[in-house]
């Protein structure tokens, strides 16, 4: 007995020696951060918040399409790596409609177009998305996890297709009907066609959170991202619950293509493997399966690049993608669940 | 309660259940009257759940059928069941975790429109679990597991079935609860709603029901009154630690 009690001790102890030497690493990592924060806000303030207002539009496109990938691993636990390629196609419907309505340029017609067109887009994204799960995913719910994922990679190769039918090979200029002007705020630029993404965004996670915690939709979503079998016990129609979130998704990805396109202005029938990348990564960064999770990720993902490509002490834009991995890679190390993910034993 | 003539509530005629190629019932008949407490006891593995999981759509049998009140059931979906009046506490709980109690309770009644009735029956349900009234704010999966049972009976009870399934309401509880809930089974079915029980715990089973069938390996291996049964040798000796 007295022999084994150190044995016993040290493996505790190592164990503790760990978990101290990771939350050190994990502070130092965050200091370094801040540092870099502080230097380039102190020499360069102005030039600081000009590069986060630009990061910050990007972010909450990422949020936009993060919450689609996010909604859909919640509750059926798939990757759907096609969900890119739908925001891309929402940009390409949102491009050829606007055009094809002649409307081209900055006028009160034009904004209502795009009212108009964003509803449309978004409406066509979640058609294709609940198309896409019936036909493609909802056979496989039972099979092996593997099935649906590389089914979900062969989806994405199939909606890049339609893009490259739909749009050409090369990159095309569109033109916006948002204001183009801006207005500065102590020497920094704000774009008012920022503000229009803002906006949009800000609503539709109002609605989307509306409907999640307040409606009985929405509480038959949690349940079934919680327990499917209880939630059929319950008498929900699981099948309907699950095209009705692949709608949302869609619809969200539908609102991100149509502000991409007017806003960035290019779009290309590729856009979406990079774009849903970075918002896959942000999703993943907030903690997959958390809604408010995605929207952070994509807020500070898009953050961090802006400030990346801007800052004068940085990296600069060549290590765009190499920083935003880097990062996902050192919270993967010391918080695996994400930003904002559970970790609670759930299935008890 | 058992009335031999009328038609049964429930009904199971040569019903056969796989997982794959293997078979988890084998043939099993069965009827559940209105108003009666029929138990299905059996040791693990004897097919129990899988009955009960059958009756309610989440398997589908390979052969025979479900009937509920004369209309067959064993096709249709899971959501529709609860719909014509089956509730089930399934085994291990599955509450729904990081969900509130409230929500739970409310997720019980997901199919009902009747608003007045359904805070009626919330009333009722915390009158026989005064322990959910207190944590009925918690998230239901921090609670203990005692207070998890209670909430899955609770829960099915808010659908206001005419068939209630428990599946092992008494696992895992410590002898009190276990009484407290063999008791408020008998209430429940004072309020009108048929139970069909599924335990490991034989003996407080046979005390509470009218009738009793003993599954074995996915066969029906006895049937009768309940207190038949408890004095059956063999069902004695198998089951009750005779």
């Amino acid at each position: 007995m007295t022999s084994s009690a150190p044995a016993v001790r040290s493996p505790q102890l190592a164990v503790r020696a760990r978990a101290v030497a990771g939350r050190a690493a994990a502070i130092l990592v965050l200091a370094v951060g801040a540092v870099w924060l502080a230097v380039n806000l102190f020499h360069a303030p102005t030039q600081f918040f000009q590069s986060a207002v630009y990061g910050l539009r990007n972010g909450v496109l990422y949020a936009l399409i993060a919450l689609g990938y996010t909604l859909v691993y919640g509750i059926i636990e798939l990757i759907n790596f096609a969900h890119g390629d739908l925001f891309m196609l929402g940009t390409l419907f949102s491009a050829f409609t606007l055009t094809g309505l002649g409307l081209t340029v900055s006028s009160p017609k034009g904004w209502l177009g795009f009212v108009l067109v964003l509803v449309l887009a978004m409406i066509f994204c979640a058609s294709i998305n609940v198309t896409i799960e019936f036909l493609a995913y909802r056979r496989l719910r039972r099979a092996p996890k593997l099935a649906p994922l590389i089914t979900a990679v062969g989806m994405s190769f199939i909606l890049q297709f339609v893009g490259l039918r739909w749009n050409g090979s090369t990159p095309r200029l569109w033109p916006s009907v948002l204001p183009a002007g801006h207005f500065q705020i102590g020497g920094v630029n704000i774009d008012y066609n920022i503000l229009v993404v803002i906006t949009v965004t800000a609503g539709l996670l109002a609605l989307m959170t509306w409907i999640v915690t307040s409606t009985r939709t929405g509480k038959a979503m949690r349940a079934t991202a919680q327990d499917q079998d209880a939630a059929r016990l319950m008498g929900i129609n699981v099948n309907r619950i699950i095209s009705f979130t692949f709608a949302m998704g869609g619809a969200l990805a539908g609102a991100a293509g149509i502000l991409y396109q007017q806003t960035v202005g290019t779009t290309r029938y590729n856009a979406g493997f990079q774009l849903g990348l970075i918002a896959f990564t942000a999703a993943v960064l907030g903690g997959i399966g958390n809604l408010a999770g995605a929207v952070l990720g994509g807020v500070l993902i898009g953050v961090i690049q802006g400030l990346n490509d801007g800052l004068p002490y940085a990296f600069g834009q060549e290590w765009s993608q190499s920083v935003v991995f880097a990062i996902l890679i050192m919270l993967m190390v010391f918080k695996p669940t994400g930003l904002l993910g559970q970790n609670i034993g759930e299935k008890v | 309660m058992t009335s031999s003539n009328g038609q049964p509530l429930l009904a199971l005629d040569d019903v056969h259940v796989y997982y794959g190629n293997i078979a988890a019932v084998k043939g099993l008949t069965m009827t559940v009257m209105p108003g009666e407490i029929v138990t299905l006891i059996g040791s693990n593995g004897a097919g129990k759940s899988t009955t009960l999981r059958t009756i309610s759509g989440l398997l589908r049998p390979r052969q025979g059928h479900v009937t509920f009140e004369g209309k067959r059931i064993d096709r249709t979906a899971a959501d529709e069941i609860v719909r014509r009046g089956i509730a089930q506490s399934p085994e291990g709980r599955r509450i729904f975790p990081r969900m509130t109690v409230s929500e739970n309770l409310d997720l019980g009644a997901f199919l009902r429109k009747d608003r007045d009735r359904i805070a009626a029956d919330r009333e009722r349900v915390l009158e026989l679990f005064p322990r959910l009234r207190e944590r009925i704010t918690q998230k239901a999966g921090t609670m203990s597991g005692g207070e998890q049972q209670m909430l899955a009976v609770a829960r099915a009870l808010m659908a206001k079935p005419k068939l209630l399934l428990l599946d092992e309401p008494s696992m895992g509880l410590a002898p009190v609860l276990v009484d407290l809930i063999f008791e408020t089974i008998s209430t429940i079915r004072e309020g009108g709603t048929t139970v069909l029980l599924v335990e490991q715990n034989a003996l407080a089973a046979l005390r509470v029901a009218d009738r009793a069938y003993v599954l074995e390996s996915g066969l029906l291996n006895l049937e009768g009154s309940a207190r038949e049964l408890a004095r059956d040798p063999e069902v004695v000796r198998a089951y009750l630690g005779g």
